[in-house]
């Protein structure tokens, strides 16, 4: 079952039967025969390499939306983090300070940004007893706002040309965002499947009056996801200022929709408590892979969407099917 | 007599890992009341849902009045007369009483799809006025008392057609009185033709309202007979399959010191209760519904706020500011209600054992896998727990084996103060009577023991005292030589403690 919560597998021999047990590994299966056949660019190394790359920065919120939506709730406020985090730590990039340090007070701030932002969404939700709908979408237009107001609406240009090595750069042949990538995502797994944080944030989302009175400081489980939310929504957002080379408003519109795409198509339940990493990583694929042939193939971008709309619906009906058997 | 209205024959029903139904044939008769009994995971509410179609059968035929039918759907179900009355209530608390009565045949205004809401009321008062029921229809149903919201459920099953009447557990909630006018309810129902399906685990109702009785064990029907050919020895020894001595095991307790006390507690609407209890004792707690009894055991637990008073454990004064503080303490609380407040339902019964102990089998930052299931199995052999494997979704488990779970859960704990609310709740003869050995042992093994009950023969069959509250306040202790049922009865409606020292 997909929704197991302490999937205990273990060695790399077990790595195929735990994707075995995602009924959206198939999709993704057919999907990488299909444009392989239809492109011949799109089975090489590089092209998929850069299918990590592209994804990469979504993937990674997903890694925090994943944990919140396992606690039954939802984070709108992601995409105008990635904003507002990219836009304060390229506007503190203008420092004068040895680069080192700027560095390091920058990316700091951005993901500190990130982090308060979800402490608060975290407090409100569980002190003040509001819906996760309401605070996360008040804060999105919130940061929203703010980035716009502090850039008056323009991009943050000049920046240290070093800055940019961060998206763009390389460790070997693979990108330096799909290593943070790669990297997030195992940490992630370990923490779900394996800590006590971990099982805690199942529980608090399964039934959380049930989990609170087993002993479990339900509040603090449900104020840290949101945290880990906001932090890697601004991991994500300072990854996409570096590749633009710039601190834009506007980045990161709409992501928290593509986001919760892939955690849902991954098989996690809305509801809550039901649920995995793995899932979410696999479903970040499909549909990073599902633009990338889609762009290879030049199909439009008004048809990419319904094909968009399409597919996931379509996986998510696959997972329904598989779990009532 | 006639050919039977309902014949089920070969239903056979799987679940995953589970064989639920296994060629399992009933019939029932019009006019007839037929009651089906079993323990819990026996088959019996599978076998009522698929009659009324809320769940598919995997085999197997069903026949009324002679005739083959399919029924994929409760509204196939609907239209073949059968009326379902689930065990928990399936209304809608903000909706009135007509529109839940009504729901999903609705009148309307000729051939709109506007509803008409004067003949809508009118036709749910005349289905309530049969039924004894008075209140307004417009009333939501979140106001009602439970007794109210059943008669409201079994309004909804009927219809002008109604024919089979299934009840599963329908005075589970009721008062005396209210189940009375329930069971005059389905003496009139009867005698106007209509077969009736009663399941309960209430041996004592099927010897008043009961013409014949099906015993299902394990998916499979046991035995079938009217009545009056079987005792309550024989229904338990079908029901459990093997001969019980004795319904309430009691063991000899050596009563040693003190472990809890409460001075003038208040919480709530709970107010000053003073009382004490020993190691190796069992302490009752009865009361009607509301007394305030769960109350005092969630802010003993931490749960709930301590307005005033004092609470001493192992002699040091205590105030638990939540569950975690009070579990640290050697606290636990088996809570009312288990599904609701006790088990995550898509957890395995692993993670739910080792749920509030996880430390135990965690290093520092990693939880050991084999570790916590070498934990799960001891408690499963010990516990007698039946499940496929200890990673089984405690969903798919009955309700006698997730209370085993939840009590595993706090023996793992090793707490040295346990309360259980209402822990034989649904649960059948033969669970019940491992559970209350269970409760002894703890008690033997020098664990305080606190029950709270709304059954009072469990009570008196098991506790050395047993404290009564009445609308928040403690109305009495009785000593155990000296408790019956009409002194605790007397007790609990606020009588004179005075007439029964």
């Amino acid at each position: 079952m997909p929704d197991q919560p302490a999937g205990a597998e273990r060695g790399a021999g077990s790595l195929l039967r735990l994707l075995s047990q995602y009924g959206i590994s198939a999709a993704l299966i057919f999907e990488l025969l299909l444009f392989s056949q239809l492109s011949p660019y799109f089975f090489t190394a590089e092209n998929l390499l850069n299918v990590t790359l592209q994804v990469s920065i979504t993937a990674i919120i997903a890694v925090g939306m994943t944990f919140v939506i396992l606690t039954s709730g939802i984070d709108l406020s992601v995409g105008a983090i990635v904003a507002m985090s990219g836009v304060l730590t390229t506007s503190l990039m203008k420092m004068q300070a040895p680069l080192p340090v700027v560095f390091l007070l920058a990316g700091t701030a951005g993901i500190l940004l990130g982090a308060l932002s979800g402490w608060f969404a975290g407090i409100c939700i569980t002190k003040l007893n509001i819906t996760p709908f309401i605070v996360t979408m008040s804060l999105m237009t919130i940061w929203r706002g703010a980035a716009f107001l502090v850039t008056d609406g323009r991009p943050i240009w000049e920046l240290p040309h070093e800055f940019s090595l961060l998206g763009s750069g390389r460790i070997g042949p693979v990108p330096f965002p799909s290593v943070v990538m790669i990297v997030i995502y195992v940490t992630a797994f370990v923490v779900l499947t394996r800590t006590a944080f971990g099982r805690y944030v199942y529980a608090a989302g399964g039934n959380r009056e049930a989990a609170r009175l087993s002993g479990i400081r339900t509040d603090r489980i449900i104020i840290s996801a949101y945290i880990i939310s906001g932090a890697l929504a601004a991991v994500s957002g300072i990854l996409l200022a570096s590749r633009m080379n710039s601190g834009q408003p506007n980045a990161g519109l709409m992501y928290e929709l593509d986001v919760i795409a892939a955690v849902v198509v991954g098989g996690t339940s809305l509801f809550g408590g039901r649920g995995s990493i793995v899932g979410t990583f696999l479903g970040a694929m499909l549909i990073g892979i599902l633009r990338n042939g889609l762009n290879l193939l030049n199909v439009s971008s008004y048809l990419q969407m319904i094909v968009l709309g399409v597919v996931i619906l379509l996986a998510v009906m696959l997972d329904q099917i598989k779990t009532r058997k | 007599m006639n050919g039977p209205l309902l014949r089920m024959s070969g239903i056979r029903k799987q679940y995953p890992g589970v064989l639920a139904l296994v060629d399992v044939a009933f019939e029932l008769q019009a006019g007839e009341v037929h009651c089906l009994l079993g323990e819990n995971g026996a088959g019996k509410s599978t076998l009522m849902k698929i009659l009324s179609g809320a769940l598919p059968k995997d085999a197997g035929s069903i026949v009324i009045d002679g005739k083959e039918c399919a029924i994929a759907s409760p509204a196939d179900a609907r239209r073949e007369g059968i009326g379902m009355i689930y065990q928990d209530f399936k209304l809608i608390p903000d909706l009135s009483i007509a529109e839940n009565v009504l729901l999903g045949r609705e009148p309307r205004r000729g051939r709109t799809p506007f509803i008409d809401f004067p003949r809508l009321h009118e036709s749910a008062r005349a289905i309530l006025s049969q039924l004894g029921e008075e209140t307004p229809t417009t009333t939501m149903v979140r106001r009602l008392s439970s007794a109210q919201q059943q008669m409201v459920e079994i309004a909804k099953a009927f219809s002008n057609n109604v024919r089979i009447l299934a009840m599963d557990e329908p005075s589970a909630a009721l008062t005396e009185k209210e189940r009375n006018n329930l069971f005059s309810v389905i003496r009139r129902l009867k005698s106007e033709g209509v077969g009736i399906i009663y399941v309960s685990h209430r041996l004592e109702e099927i010897f008043e309202i009961g013409d014949r009785l099906t015993v299902l064990r394990d998916g499979a029907v046991i035995h079938t007979c009217s009545v009056g050919e079987a005792d309550r020895r024989s229904l338990v020894r079908w029901m459990v399959g093997r001969e019980l001595e004795n319904e309430y095991p009691k063991a000899e307790l050596r009563r040693g010191e003190e472990i809890l006390r409460l001075e003038s507690v208040s919480t709530g609407f709970v107010r000053g209760v003073t009382l004490s209890l020993h190691k190796g004792e069992i302490l009752g707690m009865a009361g009607l519904v509301g007394a305030g009894r769960s109350e005092l055991a969630r802010a003993i637990f931490g749960a709930d706020r301590l307005d005033g008073g004092k609470i001493v454990f192992e002699g040091r004064e205590i105030r638990p500011r939540s569950p975690r503080d009070a579990i640290d303490m050697g606290i636990g609380l088996l809570t009312e209600d288990r599904n609701q407040f006790g088990l995550i339902m898509d957890m395995g019964v692993r993670e739910n054992i080792t749920l509030a102990n996880l430390r135990e089998v965690a290093g520092k930052f990693f939880i050991r896998p084999a570790l916590e299931e070498n934990v799960a199995a001891r408690f499963i052999g010990d516990l007698r727990i039946k499940t496929p494997s200890s990673t089984q979704a405690v969903e798919h488990l009955s309700g006698g084996n997730r209370q085993k779970v939840v009590l595993a859960r706090w023996l793992f704990t090793r707490s040295r103060l346990l309360i259980f609310d209402e822990p034989t709740a649904g649960i059948d003869v033969g669970v019940k009577y491992e559970i209350y050995n269970l409760i002894n042992r703890l008690a033997e093994n020098g664990i305080g023991v606190i029950v709270i009950s709304s059954d009072l023969p469990e009570l008196l069959g098991i506790c050395d005292r047993i404290a009564v509250l009445w609308e928040g306040k403690l109305t009495g202790i009785l000593e155990r030589s000296g408790a019956t049922q009409e002194a605790v009865m007397t007790l609990a409606t606020g009588g004179s403690p005075e007439a029964h020292a």
